[in-house]
């Protein structure tokens, strides 16, 4: 080995060791005990192939679990783009206390989602409702977390009022690389604020439009700490989310093995999803 | 055209502030005022200002002693990330041409797309294993878990800074060693600054990482308590609020003080 190198090797050991034990490790564990029937305690397990998976196939509570997650995974990401793109653009735009109004909307970020969540919680139980009954809006008087279809709302509302904070600081990132000589040609040219958008900005920001809705359906598809916040998967299983599932089936249900096997899966939905997302992205922003 | 205030946007854009601040301001309301103050005026500033909440939030929650571990926890890990995560990326971003450093890249980043609960389960047996439910585990775990997006982001700094500067420190006799601390460490500031703000909010905030590691309720981590706490004292608003309150205080002290400069990073570490 060339002298000049082993440094550079000597540099990687501690990275790579630990991330093996604390990361590869795990996860091909994870892996052999999903063809066991292990209930994470005691000694005695078998090797039971593939029925994990099949039963995981026949259970309803997994394909709720899926079901609730894909559909708030994509009305979050979905709803956060939307918004912080319009707010980027608002604050990229021509406004005073620029600073400032950017410091307030990226505020959201730094705080606790866990706590954000309780904040909420309260909210919609005991603030959201009077709102409801003074304007006579029926459906928010009474709590929507207690509603068996509106609950999943609640936790999109939450999701979204906190996840467009990062989001906007990387489209405002994005603005300010497009040139302002751009706007004023197209302006000489006649272009309206429509055309202007879809012809310069959007197709400009393309790649920092690929990263948002990768990490933002990323995020989302594992949604955790505000569901334990705000509804702790119910009313019923209503708003119980894949992670939830993992989490409360595998340590409090005894299901290590089989809750094994829904992680393996859950792994590859989201690296499907993941990889599709920037592939189909990336070509887009080739054509524009 | 485009040198005047556009006054549409911004009053658009401020009354957008309303639905960030609405719930920090009911938090703050809830956390000075009574049972009573709330049957009076939900919405309404606190009559008179009820610390007491504040005081026994603090002794209920053992806050003191959980602010402390946290603070510990993320002091800790943003240390040893930036010295660890940095150097790692160093040896990669400059040996891209071997194969073997190119496949520690994609090694590592493809981390990136692991969703935590996949490791979750075996990850348990294996700290309790180690010994690590503690605090010192925590870090070391947070580190860990960190590596896959920090070597992304290093990785393309360090391939921005000329190789010039190194190979001038070579000839006048610097070690590899030497090299990296006394040169290129120094010049990754701004990206370190970015890193290791990142790494400071999320280990502070994070809730799912301490909640299947810790067990000793002496090493709980604030979000961890405020989870106990919910669950113990859910009737007492009040009490609740001042609690969620002081432990988001830090991060918003922080946030006042750096907050031009944490944007900046967040921006920069984005473009690269």
């Amino acid at each position: 080995m060339n002298k000049r190198l082993m440094p550079y090797y000597l540099m990687t050991v501690p990275a790579v060791v630990l991330f093996f034990v604390f990361l590869t490790l795990p996860a091909l564990q994870g892996v052999y005990y999903s063809f066991t029937n292990w209930n994470g305690f005691g000694d005695n397990f078998d090797f039971i192939g593939f029925k994990n998976y099949i039963n995981l196939l026949k259970d309803g509570n997994v394909g709720n679990a899926y079901w609730f997650t894909f559909k708030f995974a994509v009305v979050v990401t979905i709803l956060i783009n939307i918004f912080s793109l319009l707010i980027a653009m608002g604050l990229n735009a021509r406004i005073k206390a620029r600073n400032f109004l950017r410091g307030i909307y990226f505020l959201p970020n730094i705080l606790s989602v866990l706590i954000v969540g309780y904040i909420f919680n309260y909210l919609f139980s005991n603030v959201f409702t009077i709102w409801g009954q003074n304007l006579g809006i029926e459906w928010l008087s009474t709590n929507i977390l207690g509603s068996e279809q509106h609950a999943w709302i609640g936790i999109v509302v939450v999701a979204v009022w906190q996840g467009i904070a990062y989001n906007t600081i990387l489209y405002l990132a994005g603005l300010q690389t497009i040139p302002q000589t751009l706007y004023e040609a197209s302006n000489l040219d006649g272009a309206n604020r429509w055309q202007e958008f879809w012809k310069i900005t959007f197709p400009l920001i393309a790649p920092f439009f690929t990263i948002n809705m990768v990490l933002a359906m990323k995020n989302s598809l594992m949604v955790f700490d505000q569901i334990v916040a705000l509804t702790n998967g119910g009313p019923g299983r209503a708003t119980q989310s894949i992670s939830h599932l993992i989490y409360t089936g595998g340590f409090e249900g005894g299901e290590f093995a089989y809750q094994s096997a829904n992680s393996v899966i859950y792994f590859i939905l989201i690296a499907t999803i993941s990889i599709v997302q920037i592939r189909f992205l990336q070509r887009r922003e080739g054509d524009m | 055209m485009r040198t005047k205030t556009n006054w549409t946007v911004m009053i658009l854009i401020t009354l957008g502030t309303i639905l960030i601040l609405f719930p920090l301001y009911m938090t703050i309301t809830i956390a000075l005022k009574t049972p009573e103050d709330m049957l009076a005026s939900v919405f309404g500033l606190p009559k008179e200002l009820h610390f007491e909440n504040f005081t026994n939030a603090i002794r209920m929650t053992n806050f003191f002693n959980a602010l402390g571990n946290s603070a510990m926890v993320t002091t800790a890990t943003v240390v040893l990330t930036l010295l660890t995560n940095s150097l790692v990326a160093y040896a990669i971003a400059r040996n891209m041409n071997r194969k073997f450093f190119k496949g520690l890249y994609f090694y590592f980043i493809s981390a990136m797309f692991i969703p935590f609960p996949i490791i979750m389960l075996p990850l348990v047996k294996l700290t309790a294993g180690f010994n690590m439910t503690n605090l010192v585990g925590l870090t070391i775990l947070h580190t860990v878990y960190a590596l896959a997006f920090n070597v992304f982001v290093y990785v393309g700094y360090i391939k921005s800074i000329p190789v010039a500067l190194e190979e001038a420190a070579r000839v006048d006799g610097t070690s590899t060693w030497g090299t990296f601390w006394r040169i290129i460490f120094p010049i990754m500031a701004p990206i370190n600054a970015t890193v290791g703000i990142l790494i400071c909010l999320s280990t502070y905030n994070d809730f799912l990482l301490p909640l299947i590691i810790i067990s000793d309720t002496d090493s709980y981590t604030l979000p961890l308590v405020q989870y106990i706490f919910q669950g113990q004292f859910n009737t007492d608003f009040n009490l609740a609020f001042a609690s969620y309150l002081m432990a988001m205080l830090p991060m918003i002290i922080i946030y006042l003080f750096a907050q031009k400069w944490i944007i900046n990073g967040i921006t920069q570490g984005a473009v690269k």
